[in-house]
């Protein structure tokens, strides 16, 4: 193993801490998150607040720790859902009859001429606003993208030489599958997957940004960034930090995706 | 000083490793020069530096390095510029690489003459066909303005080779000429070469392969780990080596070397005794893709113990029958029977469980490994589906003569040699009656192929073996095989006991392959 270069060490490094503010926030911060003091509202950032106050006195650092779980977990459900999809999409394509190829990749396809968002916001019409929906619908519009690569990785491994050379020591159509397909097709995967919890928590929190996700007064960053909207041209802590954090969570995760897939290549 | 390139006390280092070390020669008009090594002799870096093409990070040392009256290590990049091309040639290494995918070879000609001369577009065009013409491509006129993926290996050769003439450079440095490709194909660029060292080229030619080097060359220089270890006249290094690694390169050549003969020093296995039932048959064979017939009325049989060589060119449907007898394609009329039972005809899960009597290795032996598996996981997924215990991975491993520890390593860290190794090892794990060689030393050094042949020679001794080998290269077809087979098209066009159909061959066709086969003297 190579030795980590200072990028991986500041992604390793804010990584840690975000994990630690998603399962034991009181550590990191050890207020509430939803206090009010109404004589404190939009204070700027001070040594007593940090990232300042709201329009409610709430103070903002408290609020990010205690709302980095919810992003996070709306990014990570939201990818898991998007893989889950389209690995049945993909393999299904991949693997089976031409026929069923040929219909998942039109259904792709027709999904693919609507941007993501929109096909995210027509969901959350059909089924209502809230975190659920909203972490479903960001998971749906990302899984034609991972449908189509690993559709792609599919059918490049599976006319891989040791697949034919499984086939010659006389290993079933299951047993490669399960030992060289499915390996060979989630490495690449991974680091995709990785790029794209970044994305799924810019998507989650432009949901909740527009009113469709979590709803203030939960300490979501989306929502939080929503609520400062109001604000942003006398009181620009109530989106920076929050933005900040969106922006910044998402660089990691792309940044860790991005070495991972260097190390993989180079190993 | 009549010498048109003189080289004194070249060397060339990477980093703290040097790869050419105090390297000596010089080439005059109308001769041809050969550096004949290994892989990683440093054979190519030192051609490479002649054109100040050594690559980034290369440090180049030399008392002198002199082209006519050019001194090469002070030249300006815009002096080498205007030498490459006019006044040195080069051919690379891989003729499929070496020519842009998207341009009509002719533009790839043209280049060479637009960069170089005052040419009008149209006096270039004629030039070209001539050129073309001149180098043995048919047709020049309507190839010419073809994409490379549409000419064989050899036309793409050929092309390559007009464009290194165009401006006729008075050197011409060839590295790699004939690799990969077939014999008849090999024979004609050789000739070619030949033609222009006779109009007064002088060539630098680069072989890792002895026996076509001595078709061309006038002398012969021997490179091991960077440094020149013998040098002198072609006929002299040949009959007469004086350096041990010389000997042994020219000991692996397998062409000429009756069926049983060791290609290395190394002792020869105890051999076992077997019956002589019939492992593989083959009736009628047809395999037809869209409206052309790759495999037409194949039949053989080979008995346990033996070898059948299928030897022809590229699309003579050899890798066809491969893949038939292993059961990897249907055949659309025949049948192939596998220790006396019904084998293409048999549904694909009764053949499952009787794969592990018939095994197979590959001319790219990297590919046929699951990239994520070490050598050791690869093996003993092989012997049992991975519930081996370590001793016999490397039991294995001591068979095809491969350190135990190499059981940890991943197969692309290891040398073309070992990875070919690990293929056999792996293909006789489940103990086959029967393996299918596609190829499988193609793409090897000769001393390496050598290596490789006397250990498929050992295990066939040790375990009674029955090998199909399938090769575009008649001199290891004749010293591996018992019988042959010659096809061409689809069709078998000969067959019987290698030695029979090796000196007195019925077809013209296997006349002029034998004819074509590069051998040494």
């Amino acid at each position: 193993m190579r030795r980590f270069r200072p990028v991986e060490v500041f992604a390793i490094v804010v990584i840690a801490l975000l994990v630690i503010a998603a399962v034991v926030p009181g550590a990191l911060a050890p207020g509430d998150p939803l206090a009010i003091h109404p004589l404190e509202s939009f204070r700027p950032p001070s040594f007593a607040h940090l990232f300042g106050t709201d329009e409610s006195g709430r103070d903002i650092y408290t609020r990010i720790v205690h709302g980095t779980g919810a992003s996070l977990l709306i990014g990570l459900t939201a990818t898991a859902i998007g893989v889950g999809l389209a690995l049945v999409f993909g393999l299904l394509a991949g693997l089976g009859p031409r026929w069923l190829d040929f219909g998942t990749t039109r259904f792709l396809e027709v999904l693919f001429a609507f941007p993501g968002l929109l096909l995210a916001l027509l969901f959350i019409v059909i089924y209502g606003p809230g975190v659920v929906t909203s972490t479903i619908a960001v998971g749906l519009a990302t899984a034609p993208g991972y449908a189509r690569i690993i559709r792609s990785q599919v059918l490049v491994v599976r006319r891989a030489p040791y697949l034919e050379a499984a086939t010659v020591l006389g290993r079933s159509r299951t047993s490669r599958i399960i030992h060289h397909l499915l390996p060979n097709v989630s490495g690449s995967l991974f680091v995709l997957v990785t790029l794209g919890i970044g994305q799924s928590i810019v998507w989650a929190s432009s949901l909740s940004y527009l009113g469709l996700g979590a709803v203030p007064p939960a300490a979501e960053w989306g929502a939080m960034l929503s609520a400062g909207r109001t604000y942003i041209t006398s009181f620009w802590w109530m989106t920076f930090f929050p933005g900040l954090f969106i922006v910044l969570s998402a660089v990691v995760a792309t940044m860790l995706g991005r070495s991972l897939q260097q190390r993989l290549r180079s190993s | 000083m009549s010498a048109l390139l003189e080289v004194r006390d070249l060397s060339v280092r990477f980093g703290d490793s040097r790869v050419v070390a105090g390297v000596d020669f010089e080439i005059e008009p109308g001769e041809c020069l050969a550096i004949v090594g290994e892989s990683g002799s440093g054979k190519s870096v030192t051609a490479r530096s002649i054109l100040g093409l050594a690559g980034t990070g290369a440090r180049v040392q030399a008392s002198v390095l002199r082209f006519d009256t050019t001194n090469l290590l002070d030249a300006s990049p815009r002096r080498l510029r205007g030498l490459r091309g006019r006044e040195i040639g080069f051919v690379s290494q891989g003729a499929l690489v070496a020519l842009d995918p998207l341009l009509p070879v002719g533009r790839e000609v043209a280049d060479t003459l637009r960069i170089h001369t005052s040419l009008t577009p149209r006096q270039r065009q004629t030039r070209v066909v001539e050129l073309l013409a001149e180098a043995g491509v048919p047709e020049p006129g309507l190839r010419a303005a073809q994409r490379p993926d549409e000419l064989s290996g050899g036309l793409r050769q050929r092309a390559v080779i007009a464009s290194a003439v165009a401006m006729r450079p008075r050197l011409l440095i060839a590295d790699e000429p004939t690799t990969a490709l077939d014999t008849t194909v090999q024979a004609g660029i050789l000739e070619l070469l030949d033609r222009l060292r006779a109009d007064g080229t002088a060539i630098l030619l680069i072989s890792h392969d002895l026996a076509v080097v001595s078709r061309l060359a006038s002398r012969i220089a021997v490179m091991e780990q960077g440094r020149i270890v013998e040098t002198g006249a072609t006929a002299q290094v040949l009959q007469a080596p004086r350096h041990p690694y010389t000997r042994r390169l020219i000991a692996a050549v397998p062409t000429d070397r009756p069926r049983g003969s060791r290609l290395t020093v190394a002792p020869v296995a105890p051999a076992v005794e077997v019956p002589h039932d019939v492992v593989l048959e083959a009736r009628g064979l047809v395999r037809r893709f869209g409206s052309r017939t790759a495999a037409d009325d194949v039949s053989f049989t080979l008995e346990r113990g033996r070898t059948l060589g299928v030897v022809g060119e590229s699309g003579s449907g050899k890798t066809t029958v491969a893949r038939l007898v292993l059961g990897l394609e249907h055949p659309d009329a025949g049948d192939v029977r596998l220790l006396g039972e019904p084998w293409s005809s048999a549904r694909e899960r009764d053949r499952r469980v009787r794969r592990p009597r018939i095994g197979a290795i590959y001319q790219d032996a990297l590919s046929s490994f699951d990239p994520r598996l070490t050598v050791g996981q690869i093996l003993a997924d092989a012997l049992s589906g991975g519930r081996s215990r370590r001793a016999d991975v490397s039991e294995l491993l001591l068979q095809v003569g491969l350190d135990p520890s190499l059981a940890r390593r991943r197969p692309r860290f290891l040398s073309g040699g070992q990875q070919q190794r690990v293929a056999i090892a792996r293909a006789i794990a489940p103990r086959p009656d029967i393996l299918v060689c596609d190829e499988p030393v193609s793409s090897l050094d000769v001393s390496v192929q050598a290596q490789v042949l006397d250990l498929l020679d050992d295990l066939q001794r040790s375990h009674g073996l029955s090998y199909l080998f399938i090769t575009h290269d008649l001199g290891v077809v004749r010293h591996m095989s018992d019988d042959v087979l010659v096809m061409r098209d689809g069709r078998v066009l000969e067959s019987g006991a290698t030695e029979t159909v090796f000196s007195a061959p019925r077809q013209d066709y296997t006349r002029a392959l034998i004819d074509a086969a590069p051998r040494i003297g």
